[in-house]
């Protein structure tokens, strides 16, 4: 596999880019749709072509320099044509997430004075004609997909072809326009404005210019060493800056093929098809598809779960040791080069990693089971710690470096300090240029010298790799002064495969205690093994036997905290299984999947509070909101359960 | 059951109804000494989504197997595009553009969604054994043709993840609606659903609703379905057939049979005479 002819290309801003890269290569394969079912390509020079007509095509409708336009949608070769259009025309992109709802997507389009929206198909349609009139700068609508729009007959709602095509005579008309507007893009422009989904109170509008992504982009592409015959999925939401500067930055600057699954339900399939060698996912992404691999050689032959246990044994022994380049037994060697024809080559065939050259894994912490999997198969699965605010690369664990409990050396280029009170504080290339219409926020984020503050504490190890142990404002004490890191429990109890979603309380309290969210598919297996039968969800989250099984898990835990003497304190004393999964729709969790604490705490009030006394069960009653958008009410009695024996308050002592 | 509408985002288009499309004439059918149908009589008009109801044993099922061809009318005739028949056989009422499914699924289950779905443009497909077999210039030709309609089938009902599964492992819900999309290979003129709803959780029926409407307004299809879910009968039909024992005893639009006495009768259950 060589690297390709790796052609250098030298633009300040993403048009120049992409104007560059279609001249040098116009016929290499720039982006793949699945579509009916084969994957059909356009090159740089079909691209360029597209962006410009399109780009002509909204100019002609209206749009002025510096207008923002809104990107709703599944990731589609349009919607990136999109972005790059409005850019070329020195508007802003402002992509959305997907699965926002109505009152979501409201926020962005009125906060970001949304002149135009791009939206992929008749459901984003659907959501933001609901939600038009507290947008009154919005102009125009236009969509991708014109199935099931054949009865709409709205004046401001336009197809993409028909904008393509209006954009087409304007360029004939016109020809010298396109690349006058291009040229008066200066690096330092705005290029993007990404909201992020943040832990707490409204999403807030992070502004990144074209040097923050395209000095980051090329510094990660040399260091990592990315190349032109990369293969990489698409896959992540558009609005997550992940996405951006992997799917589209580095893709156009390293000149490597980016490809769109037809689905999300087709998403493992595709995955599989495309065999990546540059993927990016949240732990606990990975974290699934070990779950699954677990689960379905459960129901594997005989002889299969043999050799996979035995084989997996091999490679937990010898994997991470080859992979990393260290001296192993000539021995184990052997066993495993057996290993790999017999079940770790056709599994990571089956996962679509078997040219995998890098898998970056951040957001949260992993696993140690999770992490090593993957390594001892030979998958260069690695940690990077970043931010929106950073044009995401924070930290990088090196290719020879890859540690479980660290996040990696600093990124080329970035500075990192840690305060007195733990925080870490960073300065980059790809530090924003602030938050949207709110100065507040971006002095409180962004020092005068441009440190930004993480909100994370985090320490830095004798190799130099930072550590992150906790968001720096939910670092508490315990009642008695034992320090107390909610995110930290919270791992370890998700790192239990029973568990799916934990959320930990104690701050000021005698003593810790959590609230669970159980696996179903790895419970349910379970469940049907043990000859447990349940009916849904909530039948299977209320019975004792399961309760027993997490108990298990978290005196385990609590044993493991029990050598550390600083966090022996915070052992968890009570604990209940909540009725219905964490969601982001229901606000509980950030569309990335995190926690929102503050929030559960208040509108779980009574559930804390019944953790911190006697009760043996507690009634909740919640508003739920269902995919549609619809509201609904749900009601549960569920039991609280001691770990174990009767709890009684510590005694105060001083913090080891 | 919810509104499926977006009637507030489309411009309300007066529901184009075409000509009579099928007219059944004082139709009887007995097995032995069951009197399974007695001079039932009533029409369907083009791009119609008629709802035919009736308790258990009312001789739905006998109806719509009639339409089909599987059954012949003891007496009456059967009018569709203006032909009348009294004698049907199920391939030429496929060639005349009528598709069904059944009440308990009747795929291939061996075979793959896609597989399924192919065997429906059958009558599309105009090679031989021999050519077919060789898979050779034409045959291959034609069938990337068909290939490439079954797709756009599958992009349709979002079925694409589905694809290469053997039918026999996926979910009831699932297989229902590969059938109808096997149904719909066959691009028929007039399409006989049999209890479509069956078995589906409320999710699963507003998605085959929403199938129906779509197929009925982007293809014109004409859709005759048997239906038990009275609320999704009275949602999406624009007429409503009642049978009884045998016997035709309403046929309006939803509102009307709702509020007919001889079907709240018929449900609710009144002593009936022998006659």
């Amino acid at each position: 596999m060589s690297g390709g002819q790796n052609i250098a290309i030298s633009g300040d801003t993403i048009p120049e880019l992409l104007i560059e890269r279609g001249k040098a290569q116009p016929h290499r394969s720039a982006i793949r749709e699945k579509d009916f079912g084969i994957w059909q390509s356009w090159t740089w020079e079909q691209v360029c072509a597209e962006v410009r007509a399109f780009a002509c095509g909204l100019s002609e409708m209206g749009l002025a320099r510096g207008d923002k336009v809104a990107i709703l949608g599944d990731n589609r070769p349009r919607l990136y044509w999109a972005m790059a259009a409005v850019q070329s025309m020195g508007g802003v992109p402002v992509p959305v997430y997907q699965d926002a709802i109505a009152d979501e997507v409201s926020y962005v389009l009125s906060h970001a004075e949304i002149r135009f929206a791009v939206l992929e198909n008749q459901e984003q349609v659907d959501k933001v004609l609901s939600v038009r009139e507290n947008s009154p700068a919005l102009e125009g609508l236009i969509y991708t997909d014109p199935r099931g729009m054949r009865n709409y007959k709205m004046p401001f709602l336009h197809g993409f072809e028909d904008v393509v095509e209006r954009g087409r005579k304007h360029d004939a008309a016109q020809a010298n326009f396109f690349d006058g507007e291009v040229a008066k893009g200066k690096g330092s422009d705005l290029a993007i404005i990404l909201y992020t989904s943040g832990t707490t109170g409204r999403p807030k509008g992070v502004m990144l210019s074209y040097d923050n992504i395209v000095i980051t982009a090329r510094n990660a592409n040399r260091v990592e060493n990315v190349r032109e015959d990369e293969e990489v999925l698409a896959y992540l939401p558009m609005a997550w800056v992940g996405d951006h500067i992997f799917s589209y930055a580095q893709a156009l600057i390293a000149g490597f093929t980016v490809s769109c699954p037809e689905s999300s339900d087709t998403l493992m399939l595709d995955l599989r098809e495309l065999g990546p060698t540059f993927f990016f996912a949240p732990p606990r992404v990975f974290e699934n598809i070990l779950t699954t691999v677990v689960v379905r050689m459960e129901d594997a032959s005989a002889l299969k779960r043999w050799m996979f246990t035995y084989f997996m044994e091999v490679a937990r022994r010898s994997g991470t040791n080859i992979l990393e380049g260290k001296p192993v037994p000539l021995g184990d060697r052997l066993l495993y080069a057996m290993g790999k024809v017999l079940v770790y080559g056709p599994l990571r065939n089956t996962l679509g990693f078997t040219r995998l050259r890098r898998a970056y894994t951040a957001g949260e912490a992993i696993g140690p089971e999770t992490f090593n999997f993957y390594r001892s198969l030979g998958i260069n699965l690695k940690q990077l710690y970043g931010q929106t605010e950073a044009s995401v690369y924070v930290t990088i664990q090196p290719d020879n470096e890859v540690k479980l409990e660290t996040v990696g050396k600093a990124a080329p280029d970035c500075e990192i300090k840690i305060a007195d009170n733990g925080e870490v504080l960073y300065r980059s290339p790809g530090v924003f240029l602030g938050y949207y219409q709110n100065d507040d926020a971006t002095a409180e984020t962004k020092t005068a010298d441009g440190w930004v503050h993480t909100g994370d504490a985090g320490v830095i190890d004798e190799d130099g790799h930072l550590k992150i142990i906790d968001r720096a404002k939910d670092v508490g004490r315990l009642a008695n002064g034992t320090l107390f890191a909610p995110k930290y429990l919270e791992n370890k109890l998700k790192f239990l495969p029973a568990i799916r979603e934990a959320v930990a309380f104690g701050d000021g309290s005698d003593y810790a205690t959590a609230m669970i969210n159980i696996d179903i598919d790895a419970v349910g297996n379970w469940a049907e093994r043990q000859g447990i039968s349940y009916t849904n969800y909530i039948d299977l989250a209320d019975h004792d036997k399961v309760y027993e099984l997490v108990a298990g898990g978290i005196r385990d835990i609590n044993a493991n905290l029990a050598k550390d003497p600083n966090l022996a304190g915070s052992a968890i004393r009570r604990f209940l299984i909540l009725h219905k999964e964490l969601d982001a729709d229901d606000g509980e969790l950030t569309r990335t999947r995190k926690v929102r604490r503050g929030f559960i705490a208040e509108r779980y009030g009574t559930l804390v509070d019944a953790l911190y006394s006697n009760a043996t069960s507690v009634t909740v009653e919640a508003a739920v909101v269902f995919e549609d958008g619809r509201k609904g009410k749900v009601k549960a009695d569920l039991k609280i359960r001691n770990v174990d024996g009767p709890v009684v308050a510590e005694p105060l002592r001083k913090a080891g | 059951m919810t509104e499926i509408s977006t009637a507030e985002n489309t411009q309300p288009e007066a529901r184009q109804l075409g000509g009579v499309l099928l007219k059944v004439d004082d139709i009887s059918v007995s097995f032995g000494e069951v009197r399974a149908l007695i001079g039932v009589s009533f029409d369907i008009r083009e791009r119609e989504i008629l709802s035919i109801i009736g308790p258990n044993g009312a001789g739905k099922t006998t109806m719509l197997n009639l339409l089909n061809g599987v059954y012949s009318p003891d007496s009456g005739t059967i009018v569709f595009k203006g032909e009348t028949r009294q004698r049907m056989r199920p391939h030429e009422s496929a060639s005349l553009g009528i598709a069904r499914t059944f009440q308990n699924v009747a795929l291939f289950r061996g075979m793959s969604t896609l597989d399924n779905i192919m065997t429906g443009r059958n009558l599309k497909m105009s090679h031989n054994i021999f050519t077919q077999g060789l898979y050779w210039g034409p045959a291959r030709r034609q069938e990337i043709e068909q290939r490439a309609f079954v797709e756009q089938i599958i992009d349709f009902l979002e079925i694409e993840a589905i694809r290469r599964v053997p039918v026999g492992r996926l979910p009831y819900g699932l297989q229902k609606r590969v059938e109808l999309g096997r149904a719909l290979a066959a691009e028929p003129t007039l399409l006989l659903l049999d209890e479509p709803m069956a078995g589906m959780n409320t999710e699963e029926k507003e998605d085959m609703c929403r199938f129906i409407f779509d197929l009925n307004e982007e293809f014109g299809t004409t859709v005759a379905l048997i239906e038990h879910d009275m609320g999704v009968v009275m949602d999406i039909s624009d007429r409503v057939v009642v049978l009884d024992y045998g016997r035709k005893i309403a046929d309006g639009s939803p509102d009307e049979v709702r509020a007919s006495q001889a079907v709240i009768d018929a449900y609710l259950g009144v002593s009936h005479d022998e006659t």
